[in-house]
């Protein structure tokens, strides 16, 4: 890694000091573009607009112009939210912040003129670029599965229409019929996600199909809030929920999405709903700007600079960072830092140490809510864990109501800090 | 501490044996003396004792009958405030130590409280008057009186602490670590407004929160790793916002 990154600032050195030039002497405004309008990208736009007060030109790139958190899609899925109550545009992010909001899809970087090109054909300079495009799946992870089979086996891990479409099918499940789910290895976006979904899912069927069977086939021995699922599973949902972790051969599953049938350890099952969550990888840009190392991009946690280009910043899912788990929470934190050293870069703004921080909630029935969290700093090497906590086991019912009104109130706070 | 534990000591000595349900209990101050401070300075809005009745008039407050080990706020005939009632969420119980560290200075646990009582700065004092108040809350045998942890530190900070003033440009940065989850707009949708507070209230609460005094897991962490500079910047910033 030091290597790569040695070599390239090396050959970097002249032509940087040349472009910069321009945006140190006032001759043009420094311009930033952000690829990918979620819970790190939209933050990062906005920041660095609010920041920089007019001096830096953001220019926002996200192909959806409604988009749909991923958080709290579950709850969607469960019956507690509305989808149209996930939605968000990126109107004010336009109108009150001065961001030039670009729908379109970013497909190709040039890292030596320091242009982003768009499929509709533009081409957008940068100073410094952020990428923050979430994830994709590993090709041939799930065996029998491809994104071609998203229809019938919906991941529903980008949420959207996924979402509608895993929802629909469960409501349409029949009497006693069975719901199966394909975990993710690990590191994936949003740990506690899956097994938050298998809560909400037997959330529906419990009112809808009481006899109905949830199989989880997973490749982790341990996951998430193990404790605090298990525990609620079993008080909520007794017998409903059978989880195969790989001693019992859930990390051995095909898929035949035309069969609709999963095979685990060499069982074939029939079943009704099949949810394929699989491998995850950063988001295809990054391989594109060659900035990855494995499956995912390496950054300096003290700026969120890659490691393989000081010019570009990569956050949330898509980089390896160190301890912080893959979430919205965390994309949004890292924002933040990034959008601070984007700024001191750009306009000799002030730095401070970076710190980052976590929560994520999870909700496992009707006003029963859980949460973890921890607080991290930059080293040289990586984010490092400082402190956390988690909820316990057996917590009252009043308890898990607040956790649960937390989250709601978590919501409103961090979408309002990523779309203004 | 070391000024409260010693108070401690020397009216057991003394008063051993008086208002005490068993033997191996620690008497926590002088409640002859406390029930005259009672009078004086709590009694206009607080009633104890046989027949104690919630106060009506606006402002005063519920009847303080069995309130050691009792959870915040749980009479359903009295209306808080919304700092209590959060409180009560959070898992406060009025065990000694948070008893003290509200009749301290009441903002230190609940922002926002509606007790118009500036607090009671000598240890002494609280003691005596949570001696008074203590057999009136039921089963007093059950309850240990006064473990030695019970106080951890003298919640009340030193004006050295209190003087600190806030670099606004710092507490620009770190306050993006807390809007995450509060709206910046002042908007209120489960989680606490945090703009407009008066600087020293906002102090007080997260040196609470650092101390584990006030409860609640987020903010007992990310306090814990504010410096006083760090809570001064963030209450200066905050404090601006409108």
């Amino acid at each position: 890694m030091t290597l790569n990154r040695r070599s390239f600032i090396g050959a970097g050195v002249a032509v940087a000091a040349t472009l910069q030039a321009p945006a140190v002497l006032g001759a043009g405004k420094p311009r930033v573009v952000v690829v990918g309008g979620g819970a790190g990208g939209a933050t990062a736009a906005r920041y660095i607009a609010k920041g920089a007060k007019g001096a830096i030109d953001v220019t926002l790139v996200e192909p959806s112009r409604s988009y749909y958190t991923c958080f709290f899609s579950n709850l969607y899925i469960g019956g507690f939210r509305e989808l149209s109550s996930i939605a968000h545009s990126y109107g004010k992010l336009a109108s009150d912040y001065g961001i030039n909001v670009v729908h379109d899809w970013a497909v190709g970087i040039d890292r030596d003129a320091r242009t982003v090109t768009l499929a509709g054909g533009a081409s957008l300079p940068y100073d410094r670029l952020i990428l923050s495009p979430g994830i994709d799946f590993v090709d041939g992870a799930v065996e029998g599965w491809d994104v071609s089979a998203q229809n019938r086996m919906p991941h529903a891990y980008k949420a959207g229409s996924q979402s509608e479409l895993l929802k629909a099918q469960i409501e349409a499940m029949p009497e006693g019929g069975t719901f199966a789910m394909v975990a993710p290895p690990n590191p994936y976006r949003c740990p506690p996600g899956p097994y938050e979904r298998v809560s909400m899912v037997a959330h529906v069927l419990k009112e809808r199909s009481p006899t109905a069977k949830i199989i989880v086939a997973d490749p982790k021995p341990k996951f998430s809030k193990m404790a605090l699922f298990q525990e609620g599973w079993s008080n909520h949902y007794d017998g409903m929920i059978d989880w195969i972790g790989p001693d019992f051969g859930g990390d051995v599953v095909s898929v035949d999405p035309d069969a609709m049938t999963v095979s685990i350890d060499g069982e074939v099952t029939k079943v009704d709903v099949c949810n394929v969550i699989p491998a995850m990888k950063a988001g295809r840009i990054c391989e594109m700007a060659g900035i990855t190392e494995g499956n995912w991009a390496p950054v300096d946690g003290r700026t969120m600079q890659s490691r393989l280009d000081e010019n570009i910043h990569v956050l949330g899912d898509a980089c390896a960072q160190g301890d912080m788990p893959k979430s919205g929470f965390s994309a949004n934190s890292q924002a933040k830092v990034a959008a601070m050293a984007v700024r001191a870069a750009l306009t000799g703004s002030k730095m401070f140490p970076a710190k980052f921080s976590n929560t994520c909630w999870s909700l496992i029935g009707t006003d029963d809510g859980v949460k973890v969290g921890a607080t991290y700093e930059a080293t040289e090497e990586k984010i490092a864990k400082v402190d956390g906590f988690i909820s316990q086991t057996g917590e009252n019912t009043e308890l898990r109501q607040a956790t649960y009104e937390e989250s709601i109130g978590w919501y409103a706070g961090i979408t309002s800090d990523m779309f203004g | 501490m070391m000024r409260f534990l010693g108070g401690m000591t020397l009216t057991m000595a003394v008063l051993a044996g008086t208002a005490m349900a068993e033997e191996e209990a620690t008497q926590i101050g002088d409640a002859e003396r406390g029930e005259r401070l009672f009078q004086q300075k709590c009694g206009s809005c607080h009633q104890v004792g046989d027949g104690a009745a919630h106060g009506t008039d606006p402002g005063t407050g519920p009847h303080l009958n069995n309130i050691f080990d009792r959870k915040v706020a749980q009479f359903d005939d009295f209306a808080y405030s919304e700092g209590i009632y959060r409180a009560r969420r959070d898992g406060m119980v009025w065990d000694l130590e948070h008893l003290d560290a509200y009749l301290t200075n009441p903002k230190v646990l609940v922002s926002g409280t509606i007790m118009d009582f500036r607090g009671l700065k000598d240890a002494d004092d609280r003691g005596d008057i949570l001696a008074y108040l203590r057999p009136f809350s039921s089963s007093p045998q059950d309850i240990p009186e006064a473990a030695p942890t019970a106080r951890a530190e003298e919640v009340a900070l030193s004006p050295e602490i209190l003087a600190i003033v806030g670099d606004p440009d710092y507490g620009e940065y770190l306050s993006t670590e807390c809007t995450t989850c509060h709206q910046v707009s002042g908007d209120y949708d489960g989680i606490p407004v945090i703009t407009g507070w008066y600087e020293e209230d906002f102090v007080l609460a997260m040196h609470a929160y650092k101390r584990g005094i006030r409860p609640h897991p987020v903010m007992q962490m990310m306090a814990g790793r504010l410096s006083d500079e760090e809570i001064a910047a963030l209450a200066s910033y905050f404090g601006a916002l409108e």
